[in-house]
């Protein structure tokens, strides 16, 4: 299924399908989980109003980490099989998984506050987040400092696949050290431990965050490719300029 | 209502939290229908050209 979407025209297609369904599913799952988080759950029994916080929180950090494995895979797939449209993808989806790293920490921070009566700490889960957040910084930063275009796609690929050890950290952070952050409650081997009406909008709202983050990325690859036609327009017209100069001289 | 936008004495822990995620997701969906666009404005200047 892979090598039939990595023909261009092909992807094309179907990435022109799956976009407004995306948006469209984005828009109703974010709207719901809205209602469902401020009129549709009760306020926790120990933690009061800040649980809302949860409902964006859990999200984007859940997002942060889902987008960095989907940039370490793009990654592999560009490095082993060269497709072109693996490091597009690669490249589209650093900044969104970045911004969405912020959002984990800039929520989680605010919730903190009133919880554990801190803003930041440095254990282990918040400070794999921060490392995090400098990978996509530094897969990004390193991408814009190379010129040549293959070298760059090639060195940041590298550079996603390692930063698969820190992901796991982070997943893993809550158990291996002792840490102010709670350890997993809903994706655990026996099932979720929290509350029917406090998992319900954290779904549909992970699963808003989820469809928006689709449409972002296939959206951003397909304008991708019309700065790709225009690049080789480009550079066809350079060259052809070129051969003009030198059958006059 | 203001009971609501209270939330329970945690307001300036809650809506900023919210506003900043629908702010910050609403900047993604703006970069890109800006990139879009802009990409589609080089390429019809560089077609145009060759017409």
């Amino acid at each position: 299924m892979l090598s039939y979407f990595s023909n261009p025209q092909r992807f094309d297609q179907l990435a022109r399908t799956l976009i407004p369904i995306f948006g469209g599913l984005a828009v109703i799952l974010l709207g719901v989980g809205v209602y469902l988080s401020f009129f549709a759950s009760p306020p926790d029994y120990q933690q009061g109003e800040t649980i809302r916080i949860m409902y964006v929180h859990v999200p984007a950090a859940y997002m942060a980490m889902a987008l960095y494995a989907a940039l370490a895979v793009a990654s592999f797939v560009y490095f082993v099989w060269r497709h072109a449209l693996a490091d597009t993808a690669a490249e589209v989806i650093a900044p969104i998984g970045a911004v969405f790293t912020v959002l984990a920490l800039f929520t989680g921070s605010l919730w903190g506050k009133p919880m554990w009566g801190t803003w930041w700490e440095w254990d282990a889960r918040m400070t794999s987040v921060l490392v995090l957040l400098l990978v996509y910084l530094g897969y990004m930063a390193l991408r814009a400092a190379l010129e040549d275009a293959q070298q760059a796609a090639r060195t940041g690929a590298i550079l996603a696949m390692a930063g698969i050890i820190n992901l796991v950290i982070v997943k893993f952070s809550v158990d291996w050290w002792s840490s102010l952050h709670q350890p997993a409650s809903v994706i655990r081997f026996d099932g979720p431990t929290i509350h029917s009406s406090q998992l319900w909008p954290l779904a549909v709202m992970a699963l808003g965050y989820t469809f928006l983050a689709g449409w972002l990325i296939l959206y951003r690859l397909r304008s991708q490719a019309l700065r790709r036609r225009a690049r080789t327009l480009q550079r066809k017209r350079e060259q052809a300029a070129r051969a003009r100069e030198e059958a006059v001289s | 209502m203001s009971a609501f936008f209270d939330m329970g004495g945690y307001a300036a822990f809650v809506w900023p939290t919210w506003g900043v995620s629908f702010a910050a997701l609403a900047g993604l969906i703006l970069h890109a229908v800006l990139e879009r666009r802009a990409a589609r404005a080089a390429l019809r200047r560089l077609e145009d050209d060759e017409a």
